[in-house]
């Protein structure tokens, strides 16, 4: 087959990455095209679409250079996409988008007119991320950064900068944070409350909140630090303040930590910051074993756990039971579990679980204990993917705003006969796409009648744009079985696998 | 310690939260649904496209 490539750069063209997933994807399915990407020219960017043979020989791009690139059948097919492509990035915009607000040039520009700024929200290629976060604070602002793909020099130099001049600087990578009510980036729509939360982990804070906010308790902030805040290099900066500004809030009675197990020195000291806070703590280090804790501190393994001990003692989804559940499904046989993630911490929460009931489990995102994917055989064990990992989002959104990262992988999965149970997430909320449900129905429907059982469960809220329940129907009518936690849902899929085996 | 006297941070929770938006348009229309008060920046990346460049320009307060 004639391969072609054809490519268009637009010098100093910017377009955020969802807008350029959206135009990609008119674009890779034009007639006769093999592949297509429009992408930012970062060094990054220039590397992915190189590897992929994209770029035509001696292209020269820039970070400010929009490039789409085409690779098809044909010469005419090509010209045909690239063309189309041109035609959409430069469609006059709509009235609404004519008619939106005033936009400043800069974060300088924007302050200057409109001084009761406070807090900067910064989503743009993580190569220009610090720079971006820099000039914020260099003007009093407190900065949430959802980039990823910053260095730790920059992390540390920046949090440093922050905590210098009595600043917030929660991330960078950080994908969630409720200030006030005020959703910051992946968010939900939650019930106002006297829970706070300091979370360094997106999905894992998602969870909690959500867990809370349903179960008739409230959120009062839900502050993120980003998922290295905790490591040794970082010392946790965000989350010693964070704590302090608990400490000071009258709105805040109890406070949930959520990590990864932190570095041991970096536990000691936030441990005892905890120690000396007026406030009673929930620590959820996620795969670490019991810690020492202070007297106003309670440990759980669990997100679900967690949110249970913030509760009181509250259960959650006490009239699911996994067992009776799993007793009323025809035996396949079949014994093996896997995980399709969304969120890395409800894939983390899995692993614990799996674990924890003896199952032999390897993950790409593995937490202490758990064998890591493509390091050794994982032959005969289950697999739980993280697909918001970096091996899957290089160069595309987060399956979170794009759901068909997992499309692949779920295909595979609805087919492959040694799976008894393939395990889901689904994640709501401000920030999310906008029916991921209807996408998952979507792949469910073209499944064999021996597929494996569709075991999911639904991370949101009624009050979310997409509403929590309309969710749990939709996955429902497509045969999903659907839990009311991510760990109930690990929890019916181990007991699937052992009523097989029986 | 009155509030006025406590670091900014420690303020924060108490305040209404106003946002600078760079980077992903989608979260504009999140915060107004909120009735959160938001400006997008029309953003490119500065210094050309050069990363480095750019995290130096910045550093320098330019």
């Amino acid at each position: 087959m004639n391969v072609v490539v054809l490519n268009e750069v637009r010098k100093g063209f910017y377009l955020d990455s969802v807008a350029l997933m959206r135009l990609s994807r008119e674009v890779a399915g034009s007639p006769g095209v093999i592949e297509a990407a429009l992408m930012m020219g970062t060094p990054s960017n220039a590397a992915i679409m190189r590897n992929a043979g994209l770029l035509e020989e001696g292209s020269a791009i820039k970070g400010n250079d929009l490039v789409i690139a085409v690779k098809a059948e044909s010469e005419a097919a090509a010209r045909e996409a690239l063309d189309n492509a041109i035609k959409s990035l430069d469609k006059p915009k709509t009235q609404g988008e004519a008619q939106a607000a005033w936009r400043p040039h800069s974060i300088a520009a924007a302050v200057k007119a409109r001084p009761e700024i406070n807090l900067a929200l910064i989503s743009v290629p993580g190569e220009f991320a610090a720079a971006e976060a820099r000039k914020a604070l260099n003007r009093g602002l407190h900065v949430l950064m959802f980039s990823d793909n910053v260095s730790l020099e920059d992390e540390l130099s920046l949090k440093q900068q922050a905590r210098a001049a009595g600043l917030l600087m929660m991330g960078p990578d950080c994908g969630t944070a409720v200030i006030g009510g005020a959703p910051l980036a992946f968010a939900n729509k939650l019930t106002r409350g006297r829970i706070g939360i300091v979370g360094a982990s997106g999905t894992g804070t998602q969870e909690i909140s959500c867990l809370i906010s349903e179960a008739g308790a409230g959120i009062s902030h839900a502050i993120g630090v980003g998922g290295r805040d905790l490591k040794k290099d970082i010392g946790g900066i965000t989350t010693l303040m964070a704590i302090d500004a608990f400490d000071a809030d009258p709105e805040t009675d109890h406070v949930v930590l959520i990590s990864k197990p932190p570095h041991p020195d970096v536990a000691k000291s936030v441990l005892e910051r905890i120690g000396r806070s007026r406030k009673s703590y929930t620590v959820c280090f996620i795969g670490a074993s019991e810690v020492q804790l202070p007297p106003n501190a309670r440990f759980s393994p669990t997100l679900k756990g967690a949110a249970e001990l913030a509760l009181g003692h509250h259960q959650i989804g006490a009239d699911f039971d996994a067992n009776a559940v799993a007793s009323r499904l025809p035996r396949s046989g079949r014994g093996g579990i896997e995980g399709l993630f969304a969120g890395g911490t409800l894939c983390a929460e899995a692993q614990v679980i799996l674990a924890a009931a003896g199952r032999k489990v390897a993950s790409n995102a593995a937490i202490p204990g758990v064998l890591k994917l493509g390091v050794e055989p994982s032959g005969g064990r289950d697999r739980l993917i993280d697909l918001g990992d970096d091996e899957y989002t290089r160069g595309r959104p987060h399956p979170m705003i794009d759901p068909s990262v997992r499309d692949e992988a779920l295909r595979a999965a609805l087919k492959n006969r040694d799976l008894s149970v393939i395990l889901l997430d689904l994640v709501l909320g401000y920030g999310a796409h906008a029916d991921p449900a209807e996408h998952l129905a979507k792949i469910a429907a073209d499944r064999g009648p021996d597929a494996p059982v569709l075991v999911a469960s639904v991370v949101g809220t009624e009050q979310d744009p997409q509403g929590r329940s309309a969710q749990i129907r939709k996955l429902e009518q497509a045969g999903f079985i659907v839990a009311p936690s991510n760990a109930q849902a690990c929890e019916l899929a181990v007991a699937i696998v052992q009523n097989a085996g029986r | 310690m009155t509030d006025q006297d406590r670091p900014q941070y420690q303020q924060l929770l108490a305040r209404k939260v106003e946002v600078v938006n760079v980077g992903l348009e989608g979260f504009v229309k999140d915060l107004r649904d909120c009735d959160i008060g938001v400006v997008h920046v029309d953003w490119k990346p500065s210094a050309g496209g050069d990363p480095q460049m750019a995290a130096l320009l910045a550093k320098l307060g330019v």
